[in-house]
């Protein structure tokens, strides 16, 4: 089963991660405007886009599951929460380090850091809400409906969030618009399939410990 | 990048970027530990309960 | 029976004065320590307290909503409720809407007051009753999703406001910002019609979606 992959998961994310390395931190040229400082993007921009592509399984997981009744799906979504909450959390925290030399400040009341912000309350709402049931089952279809219910909000935070901070200030935090050079951009794609690839790896490792923890009665279990 | 002083130094920006990467590996590698920490104690539970019952 | 249970609703508040008030005491309480802790200075207190009422109101609505299914639990008619024939999502909206119309209602009702006493312009003040009665319906409804999902929890005092805060992010921004849009002179409008959107999605998904969390607590 999910064993089979791992090891093919493992050797890409690694691959994949030294690449994005090399080619972030060592090969790609300065930015004109950030200098050297932009090179946090390869961590930021990846782990910022995993942390929403993690909500976005979890919610769909949870669909599936509440639809077909399928235990395995919920198993996906309770399995995916913690690492999403990583990949928010890092998000953040690469953010702030970023804004400090940029805008000076380690945090603004910029919409996609907001955003950001309330995401991440959002997988702490989702862990808290599964773990304070004493029954697996019911904490997994509680917190599927959590699920579903965040990821229709989330556009919508995410639109008033905007509509808020463009009352509040103009487009002074743009990142610099202008389009990437390919010595810049191809580390960055690099950095977003080994983010994805180290998710895929980590949600087979906690899906196995999941299913092992529900399933800890069944027969077939004993085989492993 | 031309030496390995600009590289550390990274252009006057060493004292954001390296502890941006810091933090993102050590939550990252914290992450997949606590994932294998799961799954040994999984497997671990249900070794002790196929021993426990063979016997 | 939507009005029968709308009326049960009531009545139960009516027979407990104390437990309905307490959000609306909470809500005038609160706001009395503003003007106290930061200034009673009318021209700073007067572009802050739009802001302050909306999250003063979202703790309050906050406060009643979370035990919402907790009396019929323990008492068993969540029970009846359950089993009886009927649908159930709209046996929620009934609940949903006495508990504003107890609770939500003179929260609106009481921002006035308190608008007035921080010193509020009057053109402002009908927006932001405006806004706060079209953005607490929301919150009710959200906080009874939330109050069904935690049901029969022990910790469900601490979880509720963990779980419907960020969730109820876009309600406080586009009723904040509309009161304050009113102060600066400019068209409120579009906050309006977002707020009444909000609303209409609210109403459309939440209680079907209380209703299953109430069953899958209930399977357990």
């Amino acid at each position: 089963m999910a064993g089979r992959a791992t090891p093919w998961l493992i050797g890409l994310t690694l691959v994949l991660m030294a690449a994005g390395l090399v080619g972030g931190l060592w090969l790609a040229p300065p930015d004109y405007q950030m200098g050297d400082g932009f090179r946090i993007i390869y961590i930021h921009v990846p782990s910022a886009l995993l942390s929403m592509v993690v909500f976005a399984v979890m919610a769909v997981a949870s669909a599936v599951g509440l639809i077909w009744r399928i235990r395995m799906a919920h198993a996906v979504t309770a399995a995916a929460a913690p690492i999403g909450a990583a990949f928010t959390f890092i998000a953040l925290v690469t953010g702030a380090l970023w804004g400090k030399p940029m805008w000076g400040t380690y945090w603004v009341w910029d919409a996609r850091l907001t955003s950001e912000l309330i995401l991440l309350f959002l997988y702490f709402g989702y862990l808290a809400l599964v773990h304070a049931f004493p029954d697996r089952r019911t904490g997994d279809q509680a917190g599927a409906i959590l699920a579903i219910v965040g990821a229709v909000d989330l556009p919508i935070i995410h639109f008033s969030v905007q509509w808020w901070t463009t009352l509040h200030q103009g487009a002074t935090l743009k990142l610099s618009g202008t389009p990437m050079p390919v010595s810049m951009l191809w580390p960055l794609l690099v950095m977003m399939l080994a983010f994805l690839c180290y998710f895929a790896w980590l949600l087979m490792v906690r899906l196995r410990a999941e299913i092992l923890r529900r399933e800890y009665r069944a027969r077939w279990v004993e085989k492993i | 990048m031309d030496s390995w002083h600009e590289f550390w130094t990274m252009g006057g920006y060493a004292r954001f970027v390296w502890p941006a990467y810091g933090v993102a590996f050590v939550v990252l590698l914290g992450s997949g530990w606590a994932a294998h920490r799961g799954l040994r104690r999984a497997l671990a539970r249900v070794a002790s309960r196929v021993r426990g019952g063979r016997r | 029976m939507f009005i029968e249970l709308l009326r049960r609703e009531c009545l139960l508040a009516w027979r407990r004065p104390g437990e309905a008030l307490t959000p609306l005491v909470f809500f005038l309480v609160t706001s009395m320590l503003f003007p106290l802790g930061l200034t009673p200075d009318p021209d700073l207190l007067r572009p802050l307290a739009p802001g302050l009422i909306w999250v003063i109101a979202f703790l309050a609505g906050m406060l009643g909503v979370q035990g919402l299914f907790r009396a019929d639990y323990d008492d068993g008619s969540l029970e009846q409720l359950l089993l009886s024939p009927r649908p159930l999502t709209l046996a929620i909206l009934a609940k949903a809407l006495g508990h504003w119309l107890v609770t939500g209602l003179p929260i609106v009702c009481g921002a006035a007051l308190v608008a007035e006493m921080l010193f509020v312009p009057p053109h402002v003040l009908a927006a932001l009753v405006a806004g706060l009665a079209l953005g607490t319906p929301i919150l009710t409804l959200l906080g009874t999703l939330v109050s069904a999902l935690t049901v029969g929890l022990r910790q469900a005092a601490v979880l509720a406001p963990v779980l419907i805060l960020p969730l109820s992010v876009p309600v406080l921004i586009f009723g904040a910002h509309s009161a304050l849009l009113a102060m600066h002179g400019q068209s409120t409008a579009r906050a309006f019609v977002v707020l009444a959107g909000m609303l209409i999605l609210a109403l459309s998904l939440l209680p079907a979606a209380a209703a299953l969390g109430l069953r899958i607590g209930h399977e357990a």
